[in-house]
């Protein structure tokens, strides 16, 4: 099934891919790809955009219309291909430095316009193509190679900031269960408005290796311990909430899309 | 023409009404003086025809969503000034690498940073030639009047597709702002220049390949079944990136010479009298009509100067400026900064004859009185 997936939806001329052994994007690219699979879509109908670093080197990898934009852009690049062509299924594919330090801009205002864009960050916690530079998503503490003695900044709740921004749907899943990430993403994609996905995955090359959190399947493994499902974490009592990151849907509201609300005044005149 | 098409209008209204009738459809913009209008009458308009506009958070978003737009099929135009343009730069570089056709407008105003922002400058010359990093060819358009602001906003449509690389519209505060009485010419006059679309089916697509006979590769729109991979990197001619030195020599000499080898097509100008002119200004937007102003002055004076007037500022008309560098004594560049285009005609036209510059960047136009007495006593 894996590969029938792979000769389906992958350049696969392009690969082998760039990522360091032990990556965990190639397992949040196979989910994103098993859920439009799932949902049975035409591959001429579904654009990926994605700006740069690790992450976003995925979308050169995609059989279907691909952008790789500049660095933080993608939503904003997304905004126009949507808006300039509504039929299209956008998806933005986007790393914790592409789209909460330089493109957090353009985040906050995709999700407040609640443009039809499915969002997927793939949060590995660090600066994986410089090599290792701290980002918004470095637990505080943690050591990145602009923070030798640990990093000082507050690391941000992305799932908090899109919610607060307009997002009509938000949703965090990891790694150590792809499932969970495929699933996340159908309902994303069949959302009509702006849905935000936050993938958390591992960086054993950089991430792992400076903060000394083992090899990737100790990773993977840490990531379940560290989350707790939302339905779980609301069952605990308050004192032991302390600490855990929550994942499953995390937020839906219905709110009238973008370009719906553009199409009404075109259509009033 | 009718007397029923005579407008009153701005420039900055004349601006647009050339890109809607080029076929825009779209418009990403930010909010900035002394550009704004062009986003205030495109947000009025756009909707009532079926286009789109939409009021970004910044300038990087404007113009990274009108590349996006442009990617589908559609024409898109975003509109910026000084500070603004600044922020342009990162997206118009992806435009020349990625060749996606779109227009941003620069209406030009006092600076560094926030400067003057009510007053005219020309202060942007060279940062639409080299504000972009790498390296690279521009296209940057530069009219003087309101109905040549309309022509030539067409003009850059037409450049944009053909060329398949994004072109710099410049104005100044001072014609953006002028109001003048324009014929607007019947929408079935005007010449209309589309993007090539491919020749060939999906499975044969080369989305970076220029076909023989052709100047530029053919573009696919995004949604009409070819499935192909923009990026910013260098890539190969399947849009694939690559460290390939071979290949990334051929892209950027191919991104450059497309624009650099086709200067005849490119270039337009205007000639003032010059049939037998001894000496030249080389002036463009406001200060090319002040130039005007005073080289009529001068003549009734009889004094022999005419103005050689550069429409398309880049690439820059290097055999008509090296004509007239051969037939005239001096030429004298008359601009609102401190030079910067006189460096280019010095490059040119020193080695034939002197060339002199005359600026200023007080945030005023450079008055008809002040040229003449540039002339008589320079």
């Amino acid at each position: 099934m894996g590969n029938n997936l792979i000769e389906k939806y992958y350049r696969t001329e392009r690969l082998p891919h760039i990522w360091c052994p032990g990556c965990g994007n190639g397992i949040v690219l196979r989910a994103i790809v098993k859920a439009i699979d799932n949902l049975g879509l035409n591959k001429d109908d579904i654009c990926v955009v994605s700006g740069i670093g690790c992450s976003s080197r995925a979308t050169g990898y995609l059989d279907f219309n691909t952008v790789h934009t500049t660095h933080g852009r993608a939503l904003a690049f997304a905004t126009g291909i949507k808006l300039a062509n509504p039929n299209l299924h956008v998806i933005v594919i986007t790393g914790d430095g592409d789209c909460a330090a330089i493109g957090g801009n353009h985040l906050i205002h995709a999700a407040r316009r609640n443009i039809d864009i499915t969002t997927v960050v793939f949060n590995n916690n660090i600066y994986g193509m410089t090599g290792g530079q701290y980002s918004p998503t470095t637990p505080t503490g943690d050591k990145g190679t602009t923070a030798p003695y640990g990093n000082i900044d507050p690391n941000f709740d992305l799932c908090e900031l899109a919610k607060s921004a307009g997002a009509t749907y938000v949703s965090r899943s990891t790694v150590y269960g792809a499932n969970m990430i495929t699933k996340q993403v159908e309902e994303g994609i069949k959302n009509k408005g702006f849905s935000f996905i936050e993938a958390l995955t591992i960086c054993p090359t950089y991430y792992g290796r400076k903060n000394k959190k083992g090899d990737a399947p100790e990773m993977i493994n840490q990531l379940k311990e560290m989350t707790i499902n939302i339905d779980a974490y609301y069952k605990l009592p308050q004192e032991k909430r302390e600490g855990r990151i929550v994942i499953g849907e995390l937020y839906r509201v219905q709110r009238e899309e973008y370009i719906e609300k553009y199409n009404r005044l075109i259509n009033s005149f | 023409m009718t007397e029923n098409n005579k407008r009153l209008m701005q420039g900055n209204e004349a601006c647009v009404e050339g890109a809607i009738a080029a076929g825009m459809r779209f418009f990403a913009g930010y909010p900035i003086t002394p550009s704004t209008e062009i986003a205030e009458i495109s947000a009025a308009k756009l909707p009532r025809i079926g286009g789109k506009f939409i009021q970004m958070e910044d300038e990087i978003a404007s113009i990274s969503a009108i590349i996006g737009a442009s990617l589908t099929g559609v024409k898109a135009m975003t509109a910026t000034s000084g500070p603004g343009f600044s922020l342009k730069q990162e997206g118009i570089g992806y435009a020349i690498m990625a060749e996606v056709p779109c227009v941003i407008v620069n209406v030009q105003r006092g600076g560094p940073s926030t400067g003057l922002p009510t007053s005219p400058a020309q202060g942007d010359i060279m940062q639409a030639r080299w504000g972009t990093h790498g390296e690279h060819s521009i296209i940057a358009l530069y009219p003087s009047t309101v109905k040549e602001i309309f022509d030539t906003t067409i003009r850059a449509f037409n450049l944009s597709e053909k060329y398949r690389t994004p072109v710099i519209l410049l104005m100044d505060e001072v014609i953006a702002h002028m109001r003048e009485a324009v014929d607007l010419p019947d929408i079935s006059e005007i010449k209309i220049y589309n993007r090539k679309k491919p020749s060939v089916g999906p499975e044969e697509y080369k989305p970076y390949k220029v076909l023989k006979g052709n100047i530029v590769p053919e573009m696919a729109n995004i949604g009409e079944g070819y499935r192909y991979h923009v990026t910013g990197l260098i890539h190969d001619e399947s849009g694939a990136p690559t460290n390939d030195n071979r290949i990334a020599e051929e892209l950027v000499l191919r991104l450059v010479n497309k624009i650099e080898n086709n200067l005849d097509d490119i270039v337009y100008y205007e000639k003032y009298e010059l049939d037998d002119a001894e000496e030249a200004i080389v002036a463009f937007g406001a200060t090319a009509r002040s130039a005007k102003s005073a080289i009529d002055t001068l003549r009734a004076k009889g004094r022999r100067i005419g103005m050689f007037r550069p429409i398309t500022i880049w690439p820059s008309p290097k055999k008509q400026l090296t004509e007239l560098a051969k037939k005239v004594k001096r030429i004298m560049v008359v601009e609102m900064n401190m030079g910067q285009y006189l460096l280019e005609v010095e490059r040119i036209a020193g080695k034939y004859t002197e060339v002199l510059g005359y600026g200023r960047v007080n945030g005023e136009l450079v008055t008809p009185k002040e040229i003449v007495r540039f002339v008589e006593e320079g």
